[in-house]
């Protein structure tokens, strides 16, 4: 599957996404990374050129909870975007403990899952399930569908 | 610069280095605060610097972090770390946050009123206590007028260092508004006042850069401030993976420096506490931390910016930060200086790199900004690891069996890569890991070190 992987708006850390981009090609899917401080317009221009199966955003600065409120929120109010599959996950705040009031905002807004405690062994169960299912439901791809 | 200062008596407060009156300033006219003369003073009189990275958005947070930082048992500057959405210049961001009660990840210096910051640092801003704004905008110019208008002079920043780890503007537009950035600080801090910039060019992403080009980006961003006007500079050198090199590092900033900064230029070299994946334990960080003040020591860097044991967890509190600025303040002073004067005029193998890229740079023309685009366009300047579309991006690096930062593939860069036993091994994400958390685990599983102090 193509997956676009994206730092958010605010934060410039890039050794997240390098990490990440080896872990889902290992996995075997096609990764675009777009890279840090990505503001909403480019991720929403971006989605609608790649079409991809799966949005991964990462973020560890401290913003992520509102940075990716807004980024999912762009997503979710984009023509043909309503469905496409969205997660994020990294340091979310700055107190080093996850929130869940506002991990739950995040999944209000339409994030699929979030992986605030920055688990990827959930990131991959979380994708091998998807894959699955796309590939049960002999789904086109959600992105364009 | 022998000789060995004696400890304080343990848990004596207020062990602050206050200087006389800064020197440039006219008989009888109130001491002009300086960033480079308080160092160059502490330097003077055998104390190292100590300096914490901290940052919170409320004001009287702020303000009681400062004021914890000049009353530490420690000749200390100030810091304003500046939280992100005013580094990459989303101030409506910033200030929708305060509003929504949010917390940030730094001061937000260009949404906070100027009154308000000039307020906060009240009586806590003077000759003996300096402070410093460190943000990370290739777009710095709101946080020089807001620093400037809050009557602060001494910052950070860079033209490549401000922007290869700092998102997505180009170069050419970095290095474009560091030239004019330069300009309006030394504009808006004019004379006798003196505007301090410090290069973060010795850190670049934070890990697994090797000294060598770390060095030369740091010398060649302090030539570039010269060209534009400023006149105190601080060069910077991020602790690594090898002592004896980092020793070296410093070294040779320090020699490039007197080789290739302009004679009139106030400078010194500041050693940054690790910059990439930390110590996870308190134990591991502590000595990581403790590490990087006696090379400071060693090595004859005048400041030091200090890791606290939140480091790898979340933002760290005043009072860790204290903490960290007290640890190192107390290692330095028992920490002997090397009495080797030559040592400095070695031509180390981090020297002889480190000259190769800046003479590679400064080959391509006399305008250091213009040289340093060409030279990341070409390649001869490459930051492994890093995802910025003007960086070539074909370098590697590795540490060896002995511990130093090496180069495993140069691309187009003007040094010879180092043969790699058995190859060079693919990327891969567990190798990647590794790699960057290889410091951290070495300290994290090393025995409890006994107490110092
Ligand atoms: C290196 C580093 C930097 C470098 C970054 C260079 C670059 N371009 O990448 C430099 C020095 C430039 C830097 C700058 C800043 N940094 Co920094 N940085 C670090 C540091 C030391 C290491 C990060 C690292 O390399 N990690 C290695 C990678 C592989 O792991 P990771 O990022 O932790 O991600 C892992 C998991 O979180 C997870 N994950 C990440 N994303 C996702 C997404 C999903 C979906 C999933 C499932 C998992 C997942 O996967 C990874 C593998 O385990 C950390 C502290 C530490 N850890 O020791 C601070 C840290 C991340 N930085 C921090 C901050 C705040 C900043 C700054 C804002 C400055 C400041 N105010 O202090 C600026 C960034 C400016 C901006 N616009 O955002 C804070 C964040 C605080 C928080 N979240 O509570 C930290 C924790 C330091 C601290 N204690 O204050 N930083």
């Amino acid at each position: 599957m193509k997956i676009l992987l994206t730092g958010t708006a605010s934060d410039s850390h890039t050794w997240n996404l390098v990490y990440l981009q080896l872990f889902l090609e290992e996995l075997e899917h096609r990764v675009v990374n777009l890279g840090p401080c990505v503001p909403d317009d480019l991720l929403a221009a971006a989605c609608r050129r790649h079409g991809p199966g799966l949005v991964v955003i990462s973020s560890v600065n401290g913003h992520g909870y509102r940075d990716g409120l807004s980024a999912v929120r762009r997503l979710r109010g984009e023509p043909g975007l309503g469905a496409v599959p969205v997660v994020i996950g990294g340091k979310l705040g700055v107190a080093g403990a996850q929130d869940p009031e506002r991990a739950a905002l995040l999944r209000a807004a339409g994030c699929d899952a979030v992986f605030d405690d920055g688990d990827v062994t959930a990131l991959r169960d979380f994708v091998t399930a998807l894959e699955a299912l796309d590939v049960f439901d002999a789904l086109p791809d959600r992105a364009t569908a | 610069m022998t000789g060995t200062v004696l400890a304080p008596a343990a848990g004596r407060p207020a062990a602050r280095f206050r200087p006389a009156a800064a020197p440039g300033t006219g008989a009888g006219a109130a001491p002009v605060p300086s960033f480079g003369a308080f160092v160059a003073a502490a330097a003077a009189s055998g104390r190292l610097v100590v300096q914490p990275r901290m940052g919170f958005c409320d004001p009287a947070l702020m303000r009681t972090g400062l004021e914890r930082t000049k009353a530490a048992a420690a000749t200390t500057v100030g810091t304003l770390t500046i939280d992100s959405y005013t580094r990459v210049g989303d101030e409506a961001a910033a200030r929708a946050s305060l509003a929504e009660g949010v917390p940030l990840n730094g001061y937000p210096i260009a949404t906070h009123p100027a009154a308000r910051t000039r307020r906060l640092l009240d009586g806590l801003l003077d000759d003996t206590f300096p402070v410093q704004v460190r943000h990370g905008s290739s777009r710095p110019e709101s946080i020089i007028r807001s620093l400037a208008a809050a009557g602060l002079d001494a910052t950070e920043g860079g033209p490549v260092s401000y922007c290869l780890p700092y998102g997505r503007t180009p170069l050419r537009e970095s290095v474009d508004n560091w030239a004019r950035g330069c300009e309006l600080l030394a504009a808006l801090v004019p004379a006798p006042r003196v505007p301090h910039l410090e290069s973060f060019g010795g850190c670049m992403l934070g890990q697994l850069c090797p000294p060598g080009l770390l060095v030369a980006i740091s010398l060649l961003e302090g030539l570039f401030f010269a060209q534009h006007g400023i006149r105190s500079v601080s060069l910077s050198y991020a602790q690594q993976t090898d002592p004896a090199q980092d020793e070296e590092a410093v070294r040779a900033l320090r020699r490039l420096a007197a080789e290739f900064l302009p004679p009139e230029v106030d400078r010194h070299v500041v050693l940054y506490t690790y910059m990439g994946v930390y110590p996870r334990t308190e134990h591991g960080a502590a000595s990581l931390l403790e590490a990087s003040a006696r090379l400071a020591v060693r090595a004859g860097a005048h400041r030091l910016i200090v890791k606290t044991a939140a480091e790898a967890h979340r933002i760290p509190t005043v009072d860790e930060n204290v903490r960290a600025l007290e640890t190192a303040a107390s290692i330095a002073v028992l920490t002997e200086r090397h009495g080797m004067p030559d040592a400095d005029t070695a031509d180390s193998e981090v020297y002889a790199e480190a000259r190769a890229f800046v003479e590679a740079v400064l080959d391509l023309g006399a305008d250091v900004g213009r040289a340093l685009r060409t030279a990341f366009a070409r390649g001869y300047l490459d930051v492994p690891f890093c995802l910025h579309p003007d960086n070539a991006g074909r370098s590697r690096s590795f540490v060896d069996r002995g511990g130093r930062l090496r180069w495993s593939d140069a691309g187009a860069m003007p040094v010879a890569p180092s043969l790699v036993a058995g190859g060079r091994a693919a990327l891969t994400s567990d190798g990647l890991l590794a790699a960057v958390h290889g410091l951290a685990a070495r300290y994290d599983t090393a025995a409890e070190p006994a107490l110092t102090g």
